[in-house]
């Protein structure tokens, strides 16, 4: 199989469109036939992370390949960085606003759940720099992190 | 039970995604904290919450839920029913708590099979 590449643009506080770009990942998947469980650990990856992206970000990039082996998932912005990994990957931590938290952002289960349902993820990030979160998705069952 | 039958049985209204109602329910879930929703709600699911804003309807369609219940009379945003018609995602409203209608809806037979399955 030909590597499958799809990408987009995700603007800034754009919640009009905010979950398109998963949406159309998840139908992409069906589409080639991937099978449920793993596009559902997919979907809640690229959810959490175009969230991400749309909240905290500038300029957000949201990018999917699909390839013989594994899918991966890579989300970057021009936003404001995170100051301390370790912390953000903390279950409960968030330094979302008010405004957000009333939305029902900001439970501080973004990265986490994103670490959870990728095989690998890498997180580059700097203050000021801007953020990428990279998730890979193994396509042979025997090398995968976890199977729920 | 399908979602119109849920409709018809427990006095809900159909705000909007009216186009979706024919799906069967494989469970219910209530919560409104986005990613904690997203993590477990389960597969097909009706969801109970008091968020009213757009971004409930892609979390629906990503965890493929059968239908959202807005509890206590909130009413969703203009932009939540343009979204949920066009995602045919039923947005239903109920008067009451959803605590009271989880325990109609587990008194009527729907109960999960596993959580986030």
């Amino acid at each position: 199989m030909a590597a499958l590449k799809k990408s987009f643009q995700l603007k800034s506080r754009d919640f009009m469109h905010a979950g398109e770009a998963s949406i159309s990942v998840q139908n992409m998947l069906k589409q080639i036939g991937i099978e449920p469980a793993l596009i559902r650990r997919v979907a809640i990856c690229a959810y959490e992370g175009e969230m991400n992206a749309v909240t905290h970000g500038e300029n957000g990039n949201f990018r999917i390949e699909v390839n013989t082996d594994k899918i991966i998932l890579d989300i970057s912005d021009e936003g404001p960085g995170i100051e301390d990994i370790e912390k953000a990957m903390e279950k409960g931590f968030s330094t979302a606003t008010e405004e957000y938290r009333e939305m029902g952002f900001g439970a501080g289960m973004g990265l986490p759940n994103m670490e959870t349902n990728s095989d690998r993820m890498d997180i580059e990030s700097e203050k000021g720099q801007g953020t990428r979160v990279v998730m890979r998705f193994s396509l042979s069952p025997g090398s995968r992190k976890n199977e729920t | 039970m399908k979602t119109q039958d849920l409709i018809d049985r427990f006095g809900l209204t159909a705000a909007a995604g009216k186009d979706g109602t024919d799906r069967e329910i494989a469970g219910g879930y209530c919560g409104d904290l986005l990613s904690e929703v997203m993590a477990n709600a389960p597969i097909g699911c009706v969801w109970m919450t008091i968020q009213v804003h757009q971004n409930i309807v892609a979390v629906a369609v990503l965890r493929e839920m059968a239908a959202i219940v807005l509890a206590m009379d909130n009413q969703p945003d203009p932009e939540t029913c343009e979204k949920a018609d066009r995602e045919k995602i039923p947005i239903l409203l109920y008067s009451g708590t959803s605590y009271e209608l989880a325990g109609k809806l587990y008194g009527a037979g729907i109960v999960n099979k596993t959580a986030g399955e």
